[in-house]
């Protein structure tokens, strides 16, 4: 195997320092000392170099302006197989995680067979050992067929060798009361998550947007605030009620925040994500009709965007994920009521997350390592993931240059779908390299 | 103007203005044995009706016909309209063909927009109607009648500055009255909508009109009410309680024309609903200007495909000089 030597990094943006990547950990970590006359073939600025010692391989990264973090964990990813291969696999999926920094996924349960059951979570897990890219963690249904009836096999999954920690009726809400209560108690028993995805179901029959004076104007159905706000309220209550863990997905309104601001005051074992796309874009977007822009929950007003960017500063929002969530053209290329909910996120997320907290002054980069590797991971149950960058540690890591800019360009992908909201969009940073226990997937910002 | 008409708001009001004027001129032409001009020989307006329309889609028909346009009616309604595939594949189709305005109505917002926006088509897209978004020549045609019988501000004028009207009905999912509140607005006309508070849209405020809930107090001081019609998928949907109900509060019955002002007309985009949102009485009564809504349908709806496609100027006075028009200085330039 390959060792890696990396030099001049700035784990978490500090001091430049050299790592050296090895079995699989990281080694060694020194303070970087100034060479003269550093050689190699240079690549993109960063150059690799090849040395043969006594053990092996040794390469040699300069990663001179290069951040290094954690490598990222996503607990919100849409991978779609099994049943649409023709939107994204898991092999697509993850080398497109893999590009954008990340070294493990969940990926929600939402495909077709639903993974409901030990065997179709398993089949995932096995297909992402298979690719190799990154970890897959599959996220198991809280009820069978996502119907929001009867409860799976909840204990099957968590035994199963996916080890499911995570469950998900995710594009659909658990919106029965007592079932919802029902899931947060059992999963106590091996330590599950509910994650729900929390839109009050009547309230947003046929909804088509963010409810308010646009979707008015527009003519789509409104999708209020308070469909999102009246379940993440009523669920928060309930994981009190039963001392139980409940995380939320992909919260989207300033509401939203200010409810589970207050369910943590009170101590709560209550955990929120917010996706980069609810981070950047309003519902603004909506006023083209290009359903590129039709995202579930929907894109909000942009006293809605700077809440969830205050809550995600403060801690209120513990992370970020990407709810990846590609669709084949024909579902995007037509009218906006007929096209399907969703956008890609893996390979921008980090880039997104540098433009609107970084850049913005609102977070640092340790900042970025809690609220996308370390956080997402243990609320996931994932010991290998989001450990800190430091000697003994698993080599679990990213070489992002927040020096970078790039246009967005829609076919640059490794994802089957194109469905990029961002293209067309200036927007900063690379992934340089990304490296799954030691060994590298993405060098050069390429598969590796 | 611009090359599409999808939204009242892409007129500004010299276009308005214009497309009321020509209209006018092209109005007279009903009145004559030979209702036709050669204004669009040659070209092809395509009818492209995905929902059920007969009375929007004969009058756009009627109108290019009288043009002289050739006229292909394709009806896409019952199709395998879920996955919107059929609406590009459609529209390519009908490019391969040379359509040189394709009128559309459709069930989802923005549907136009998309035809328009995306390189499906070079085509002019005219908007006949998208979901619960827009239907600008309905509001072409109420704002031209309203015009023929409460008179522009000034000689040359096709405005309504100051004139009240009242919109009336389930705001809420009606393309007819978002495209009139717009077009209104424009002409300076001032617009009260009145409706139950559950069937105004959420943020109405920032639509730059009055709403009321009351529409007796509307009514005194209105010059014309126009009553939308209520769906009746609508009735069972909480809205409001009973239709019964709905009649007593915001229906047009003969106690409530009584309080209108004699110069008052009563409107409806049609298809009405008698005995819900209007009674027979009024709809049948000599306020009631809505069978001569549909005759202007028609000039209309020539005024715009004669604007988009033939050129900036009104037809019809090149060979025939009315001497009832006063409005339209374009006219004489074009009849020279």
């Amino acid at each position: 195997m390959t060792d890696y030597l990396i030099r001049n990094a700035r784990p978490y943006g500090g001091e430049p320092t050299d790592l050296l990547l090895r079995d699989g950990i990281i080694a060694e970590m020194h303070p970087s000392v100034p060479e003269e006359g550093d050689e190699g073939a240079r690549l993109e600025g960063h150059s690799v170099r090849s040395s043969g010692t006594e053990d092996g391989d040794v390469e040699t990264i300069d990663a001179d302006g290069l951040v290094v973090l954690p490598g990222l964990v996503d607990l919100h990813t849409h991978l779609r197989e099994p049943g649409r291969e023709d939107a994204e696999t898991v092999d697509t999926g993850t080398s497109a995680a893999a590009l954008g920094g990340f070294t493990a996924v969940h990926a929600m349960a939402n495909t077709n067979p639903v993974a409901d059951t030990a065997g179709v979570v398993e089949q995932v897990w096995r297909l992402g050992r298979e690719a190799g890219h990154c970890d897959v963690y599959p996220v198991g249904a809280v009820t069978i067929g996502l119907e929001g009836k009867k409860l799976a096999e909840l204990g099957a999954m968590a035994d199963s060798a996916a080890r499911v920690r995570v469950f998900s009726d995710d594009g659909k809400c658990v919106s029965d009361a007592v079932l919802m209560r029902r899931a947060l108690e059992y999963v106590k028993a091996f330590d599950g998550v509910i994650a729900q995805h929390a839109q009050e179901p009547r309230l947003t029959e046929d909804a088509q947007m963010n409810e308010g004076e646009l979707s008015g104007r527009l003519g789509l159905r409104g999708w209020p605030a308070v469909a999102e706000e009246a379940i993440i309220a009523r669920d928060c209550l309930l994981a009190a009620h039963v001392g139980s863990r409940l995380h939320i997905c992909h919260v989207s309104t300033a509401g939203s925040v200010e409810i589970i601001r207050w369910a943590k005051s009170k101590g709560w074992n209550v955990t929120a994500e917010v996706t980069p796309h609810h981070l950047l874009l309003t519902d603004e977007l909506a006023g083209t009709y290009d359903p590129i822009y039709k995202v579930n929950p929907p894109l909000r007003s942009a006293t809605d965007v700077e809440a969830v960017r205050a809550g995600l500063a403060d801690g209120t929002i513990d992370i970020v994920a990407t709810d990846h969530a590609p669709h084949p053209h024909e579902d995007k290329d037509c009218e906006w009521a007929a096209a399907a909910f969703g956008m890609l996120g893996l390979e921008t997320a980090l880039s997104v997350v540098q433009h609107a907290m970084v850049d913005t002054g609102l977070l640092d980069w340790a900042d970025v390592a809690q609220r996308m590797s370390t956080a997402p991971a243990a609320i996931g149950r994932v010991g290998d993931h989001g450990r800190p960058v430091a000697v003994g540690e698993p080599a679990n890591i990213v070489l992002y240059d927040p020096g970078a800019t790039r246009v967005v360009e829609a076919s640059e992908t490794a994802s089957l779908s194109r469905n990029n909201p961002y293209a067309g969009r200036e927007l900063p940073g690379r992934v340089v390299a990304t490296f799954l226990r030691g060994k590298a997937t993405v060098l050069d910002g390429k598969l590796a | 103007m611009k090359k599409h008409l999808l939204s009242a708001a892409d007129l500004t009001r010299d276009d308005a203005e214009l497309v009321l004027r020509t209209a006018e001129e092209l109005r007279s032409l009903a009145d004559r044995p030979i209702k036709k001009l050669p204004a669009l020989r040659g070209r092809t307006v395509v009818n492209l009706f995905f929902e059920d329309s007969t009375r929007t889609r004969i009058s756009f028909e009627a109108a290019a016909k009288r043009l002289s346009a050739d006229v292909i009616n394709f009806s896409a309604k019952g199709s395998s309209l879920s996955k919107g595939e059929s609406l590009k594949d459609t529209a390519l189709t009908l490019e391969a063909m040379g359509a040189d305005a394709i009128v559309i109505r459709h069930g989802a917002s923005g549907a136009p927009h998309r035809l328009a926006n995306t390189g499906w088509t070079r085509s002019s897209v005219i908007n006949a109607g998208d979901g619960t978004h827009e239907h600008p020549t309905q509001a072409l045609l109420d704002a031209f009648t309203m015009w023929r019988h409460l008179g522009g501000a000034g000689k040359n004028g096709g405005g309504l500055d100051g004139r009240r009207i009242a919109l009336v009905g389930d705001v809420l999912h009606s393309r007819v009255a978002r495209s009139n509140a717009l077009l209104l607005r424009t002409l300076g006309a001032e617009v009260t909508l009145v409706a139950p508070p559950t069937l105004l849209p959420v943020g109405v405020e920032g639509w730059d009109v009055a709403t009321s809930y009351d529409l007796d107090s509307v009514l005194p001081k209105a010059d014309a009410v126009m009553m939308l019609r209520v769906q009746a998928e609508r009735m069972n949907a909480a809205f409001f309680p009973t239709v019964r109900e709905y009649s007593r509060r915001y229906g047009l019955d003969s106690r409530r024309m009584g309080l209108l002002q004699d110069h008052t007309i009563v409107m409806h985009p049609g298809p009405m609903v008698r005995g819900m949102e209007i009674t027979a009485d009024v709809a049948d009564s000599k306020r009631s200007v809505i069978v001569e809504q549909v005759t202007n349908g028609v000039a209309v709806r020539m005024a715009v495909l004669y604007l988009l496609l033939g050129g900036s100027e009104p037809a019809g006075a090149a060979d025939d000089r009315h001497d009832h028009h006063d409005s339209a200085p374009a006219t004489d330039g074009a009849s020279q």
